[in-house]
């Protein structure tokens, strides 16, 4: 028990301190290594959780691809950061009475969570043997069958995100030269080869 | 697997199927084939149509309860896919014109249009935000395809990044109402709710996330602020979608979560609904007064509008909600003209979007003045005209209800604003007259403006089988 708390707030502690360091480091790359720190410690509450899968996606898609594209686009970019920061400093207090008030809220709600009976046998898990199952076993059993109608429709999410990529950045410039593979299979060496026998000292 | 039923899901399946066929031709055939195929998208939708006809409307549910086809949910899909027909067919001319046929236009369209199709069969929660943001992202890349015009990127970077906003607030709405009720599905939330031992103030704040992110849909105020810069940035015929079709999907949506999964908690989210409408009644009617560019006029008459249509959520009763569906769908086909309208103010080629550009239409174009004039008169609400009646039904179920004083202020808020719809009317008719506009109103331009102001004047003859049919889905709904 004490273990479990220790790295509680271990993981906690961390959390929240890494999450502050992203929006008050100066430097942009610093914030990212940051925000890794965060990711990190976060896959570490869903794992004392028992969602171990969780904890692994968020490890393998934020920490391997979104946060080293944010690394990519702030190395990349010429975004000068401390001028995007220059009002922001003006909007603190709002900021904070939101924060503030966001906190309250959910003080008030936690504190009285029970509502109905009924609610636990609602929550009941959908699988069956919760202990000899893994996550991941779990997820697998009722994706693809129970849940295939919203896994479906994330794909055609995903296939519009793809189009309106495409539609929003595409474009055709007349202006570069590009590989036409059909061409270059076709060209002949005896089209565009010629041999010449150049005698000395006349030329060509 | 068992059971795995999926003929209520046809229409939506033969449109996401169709779509996905017209990028393979887009992709072999280029740009050029965008008028081709945004008719021929106007087609598979009346084939969607006649599928969605044949299946039966009587209450099926299927996919373990996420996906719902009743009455209520058919009849929103058949005005949903009128909507998009008409947005399509305005369209085909003004991409054609401004030189940004791009063929993605019309899949991006049908994939929108499937999205809210699945918006009003939502059966639980997850499904709801997934069909939600399937109608959203097409939406954003559809506010900003004339991609290269500033004003274009900046609507949809707006829209992109409240509607993001929104989407939070939605999911933390959920998030709390699952922990409350250990539930996503609509039935067993109702059930819960009818259990509970009294409220705790968590599902009530639940509720009120899942509310803001269902206003910012409908852009009723608060939620507003994104509404004229979208609806001006947009392309025309994009803006005549937004102003048409989404809100329709959008209140399907609200309708079945208060009406269906949250009625037992119609005490609390009647309050929010109360202040919503009011305070849209309220802004659309001053804040358009200022206006002098058509489509930011168009956009606060818009939030006007559904600050009427919330007044029947708030009667909550099956009258109410029945002249909500009856008022959306009056909206749609007068907007609908109005932009068949809009969409030929054009001179030497270029799109004229100032009120002051109408001067005197009455004089070089007289049949579209009338035609307009006729739907003016029906926005601002004067009898015989359809828009009357839209609003004559909605003040007549909340005030059965006793919500008097939400009727004054949308009676004295429709006054306010038919000051500007009647600005239009004496424009183009007693003003000195700009030049006119560029000639050839395109032949489905005139059918639309023709078929909008025959329901508007035709309305009040042969009311019977569509105010019944409306009805008769608010019934379903709240059985």
């Amino acid at each position: 028990m004490v273990v479990q708390a220790f790295a509680f707030y271990l993981f906690a502690g961390i959390l929240i301190l890494s999450a502050l360091m992203v929006i008050t480091a100066r430097n942009p790359v610093h914030s990212v290594l940051f925000l890794i720190l965060a990711f990190f410690n976060a896959a570490g509450l869903f794992i004392m959780l028992g969602a171990e899968f969780v904890g692994m996606i968020l490890v393998i898609v934020y920490v391997g691809a979104v946060a080293v594209l944010f690394l990519f686009v702030v190395m990349m970019l010429d975004i000068n950061f401390a001028e995007m920061r220059k009002g922001a400093k003006h909007y603190v207090p709002l900021g904070l009475a939101i924060g503030a008030l966001l906190l309250f809220e959910l003080y008030t709600l936690y504190g009285t969570w029970n509502m109905a009976e009924i609610t636990k046998t609602n929550r009941a898990a959908p699988v069956e043997s919760m202990e000899q199952l893994t996550n991941t076993e779990m997820l697998g059993s009722i994706l693809y069958t129970d849940y295939v109608y919203p896994f479906q429709l994330a794909g055609l999410i995903l296939l519009v995100a793809m189009i309106g990529a495409i539609v929003l950045t595409l474009r055709t410039r007349p202006d570069v030269r590009k590989q036409n593979i059909g061409d270059q299979v076709a060209r002949r060496a005896e089209d565009v080869l010629e041999i010449v026998k150049v005698t000395p000292g006349t030329g060509v | 697997m068992i059971g795995f039923n999926i003929v209520p899901l046809l229409p939506e399946l033969f449109l996401t199927l169709t779509a996905m066929g017209f990028l393979i031709v887009g992709v072999s055939q280029g740009n050029r084939s965008t008028a081709v195929l945004t008719w021929t998208a106007c087609l598979a939708m009346v084939i969607a149509a006649i599928l969605l006809l044949q299946i039966s409307w009587e209450g099926q549910t299927i996919l373990n309860g996420m996906f719902v086809l009743d009455e209520f949910s058919g009849l929103f899909k058949l005005m949903i896919l009128i909507g998009l027909i008409i947005s399509l067919a305005l369209s085909v001319d003004y991409l054609k014109v401004e030189r940004m046929a791009r063929f993605e236009y019309p899949v991006l369209v049908m994939l929108a249009g499937v999205g809210m199709m699945l918006m009003v069969s939502a059966g639980n929660l997850l499904a709801l935000y997934m069909a939600l943001e399937l109608q959203s992202l097409s939406l954003y890349v559809l506010a900003g395809i004339h991609r290269n015009s500033p004003r274009s990127a900046e609507a949809a970077i707006k829209y992109f990044v409240l509607g993001a906003l929104s989407s939070g607030m939605l999911l933390f709405g959920i998030s709390l109402i699952y922990g409350f009720t250990g539930s996503i599905d609509f039935e067993v939330i109702r059930n819960t709710l009818d259990h509970a031992q009294g409220s705790t103030p968590g599902i009530t704040v639940g509720l009120a996330f899942l509310l803001a992110g269902l206003a910012f849909k409908i852009s009723a105020v608060p939620f507003h602020m994104w509404t004229p810069d979208v609806y001006q940035g947009a392309p025309a015929p994009v803006t005549a979608l937004f102003a048409m079709v989404p809100k329709i999907a959008a209140f399907g949506l609200m309708l079945r979560v208060l009406f269906y999964a949250f009625l037992p908690m119609s005490g609390e989210w009647m309050q929010i609904v109360y202040f919503l409408s009011a305070a849209s009644m309220i802004v659309g009617a001053f804040a358009a007064l200022a206006q002098d560019n058509i489509k930011r006029l168009i956009a606060y008459s818009s939030i006007g509008n559904m600050g009427y249509a919330l007044i029947g959520v708030v009667a909550g009763t099956p009258e109410g909600a029945g002249a909500v569906i009856l008022y959306l769908f009056i909206y749609m086909m007068m907007t609908a003209g109005v932009f068949s309208v809009i969409l030929c103010m054009r001179r030497q080629g270029l799109m004229a979007m100032q009120v002051s550009d109408l001067a005197g239409l009455s004089r070089h174009s007289p049949m579209m003045a009338y035609a307009m004039a006729a739907l003016m008169f029906s926005m601002s609400g004067i009898p015989p005209l359809a828009g009357f009646f839209g609003k004559f039904f909605i003040f007549l179920a909340a005030v059965e209800q006793g919500y008097i004083a939400l009727v004054i202020i949308g009676v004295l808020s429709s006054v306010v604003s038919a000051y500007y719809y009647l600005r239009i009317v004496k424009i183009m008719f007693f003003d000195e007259p700009a030049d006119p506009f560029d000639r050839g109103m395109t032949l489905e331009k005139r059918v639309i403006l023709f078929i909008s102001v025959i329901f508007v004047i035709g309305f009040i003859l042969k009311p019977n089988p569509i105010v019944d049919s409306a009805m008769a889905a608010a019934k379903a709904l709240l059985l």
